[in-house]
């Protein structure tokens, strides 16, 4: 059901744990759904990230994007941490199965979440940032009926 | 390949050797439409006959009241919609639960765009149906009562003896999914009045694609398949030959066992019960603790997700599986757990191991050990255990 990444970054997420007085912490999902993402930032002040950890409540897939996301976040500047999409996460994990898609938006919004943080936090705007959703499932369609 | 522990028998189980053994013969051999008239054909029509009357005997019921079908889930259709079809004239309520499988639960809601009217009964945190509230539901109208014998997820027994006499009494048909408890507790369809049962082959080391409706005689209930005159007209199809005699074999392998194997699986459950309780902190077990089928755990452990619990037993060889919505492809944890009352993020975190006879202690204290390591792995990586912690 999942690629090798996938398994690989499951069975051994890079970047778990807490960040103390961490620059921005964002927190996504909701545990009725099953999922919830932390993603904890530690900003230097040329705006890089110097490190990156994550929490996660949720499936294989889950954990797998949260671990990816921290890594193709991690050492780069705002702005690069800003194009890091839900599907660059997939692609770097070699993809996800359709049902799971949602879990890489998961990761996008978590690291937007941490950013929103920081930027509310330091009172500075990210270009191109919004406000997070705090639901990612809003709006999201029930399946379509049988019969 | 390593290590493998299959705990997942209520999803279903290993063909018996023997059971396997006894069908080969009825590929190659003993190929014959058990329709025809030459005497070729003659022995199979005489096999098949016998299966139903070991099946009958292990239900206290008579061979002319057990139907072949494809499995529990086409016994399950059928039991519904012809008994709705059958009995329209005399009323369209019919009553069932909560926590059904959904070959009872979507043909249920199937029935209802039909216009008939269904009830479904809140079941207690054992997840047991409260007799009460059947007597309150039944209407003039109420045509069929519908409960599960064991639920296939946290395995509770319902009080079936119970709901047969009220369901009696009233005068109403009384149909049973025995589809877990078949060959795992010991029925009787007069005692419990049962007026229909479905079950199916390889939830007892039977073949898969067939199962059976057993039909009390005078339960005028229609064809569900038609066709020719097969299973006496009500479902009609060339008979699954090897099925049958395979389902028949093991049928009398589950009564013959039932008592020992279920002894040893009760024993070693209650063992794997005892230490997952104990040595896993914020657990819970869901399901009656001792009404409850000989081979069923299962638990809840909190702030962590069934999918990655079960990804990670499997890299351990072990096979096991949750009613986390990951598994099972909607948004909504099991309806089973939700109807006991757990919370959607408890629910998220089951797990459901179902034994069978040659899971040994050992296997229990192998899984038992990594269960361990596991729930506290993924309760590191978890926020809602971080946030746990920090109120402390």
């Amino acid at each position: 059901m999942y690629t090798e990444k996938v398994m690989d970054h499951f069975q051994h997420p890079r970047n778990v744990g807490e960040i103390e007085n961490a620059s921005g912490v964002g927190t996504v999902g909701n545990a009725k759904c099953g999922d919830i993402m932390r993603i904890y930032l530690d900003i230097d002040d040329n705006q890089i990230i110097r490190d990156v950890k994550f929490k996660t409540f949720g499936c294989g897939a889950a954990v797998a994007t949260s671990s990816m996301a921290t890594e193709l976040v991690k050492g780069k500047s705002i702005q690069e941490a800003m194009e890091v999409t839900n599907k660059a996460v997939m692609e770097a994990l070699d993809g996800l199965p359709p049902v799971k898609v949602h879990c890489s938006l998961l990761a996008e919004e978590a690291i937007h979440a941490a950013l929103w943080d920081y930027a509310e936090k330091h009172g500075i705007k990210i270009e191109g940032l919004e406000k997070p959703k705090s639901d990612i499932h809003e709006g999201e369609e029930e399946e379509e009926e049988e019969y | 390949m390593g290590r493998l522990i299959y705990l997942d028998n209520a999803a279903t189980t290993k063909t018996a050797p023997e059971v396997v053994e006894a069908m080969l013969p009825y590929f190659t051999e003993n190929y014959g439409n058990p329709s025809s008239v030459y005497s070729f054909s003659a022995g199979n029509k005489e096999a098949i006959s016998q299966q139903r009357d070991i099946i009958a005997e292990a239900l206290g019921a008579k061979g002319n009241e057990i139907y072949f079908t494809a499995g529990g889930s086409e016994s399950d259709n059928w039991a519904l919609k012809a008994t709705a079809e059958a009995y329209e004239s005399k009323g369209n309520h019919i009553i069932t639960t909560k926590i059904e499988h959904h070959a009872i639960l979507h043909t249920a809601e199937y029935l209802e765009k039909k216009g008939f009217e269904v009830t479904y009964l809140d079941v207690d945190e054992d997840g047991k149906v409260k007799l009460d509230a059947l007597k309150a539901a039944i209407r003039p109208t109420t045509i069929l009562i519908s409960v599960m014998y064991a639920n296939n997820e946290i395995g509770t027994i319902q009080p079936i003896k119970e709901i047969g006499e009220i369901a009696h009494e009233h005068g109403i048909l009384f149909h049973t999914d025995a589809v877990q408890a078949f060959g795992q507790v010991p029925i009787n369809v007069d005692e419990c009045h049962i007026d229909m049962l479905s079950a199916s082959g390889h939830k007892l080391n039977g073949p898969k694609g067939i199962g059976f409706l057993y039909i009390r005689k005078g339960v005028k209930i229609r064809s569900f398949v038609h066709g020719g005159a097969q299973e006496r007209k009500r479902r009609a199809g060339t008979e699954n030959v090897p099925g049958i005699i395979g389902l028949g074999t093991a049928v009398k392998r589950a009564v013959t066992t039932m008592q020992e194997r279920t002894a040893k699986e009760t024993e070693l459950r209650d063992y794997l019960i005892e230490r997952v309780m104990k040595e896993i902190p914020y657990c819970r077990l869901n399901g009656h603790r001792t009404d409850r089928l000989p081979n069923n755990a299962n638990f809840s452990f909190r702030f962590i997700e069934g999918e990655s619990l079960l990804i990670m037993l499997d890299m351990k060889g072990i096979c096991g599986s949750s009613g986390s919505a990951c598994t099972s492809g909607s948004l909504d944890p099991s309806h089973v757990l939700l109807a006991i009352g757990l919370p959607h993020e408890i629910a998220h975190g089951s797990l459901r191991l179902t034994l069978n006879e040659e899971i040994a202690k050992e296997d229990i204290d192998y899984v038992v050990d990594n269960l361990k390591e596991i729930v506290e792995h993924l309760r590191k990586m978890s926020p809602l255990y971080e946030d746990f912690v920090k109120k402390q």
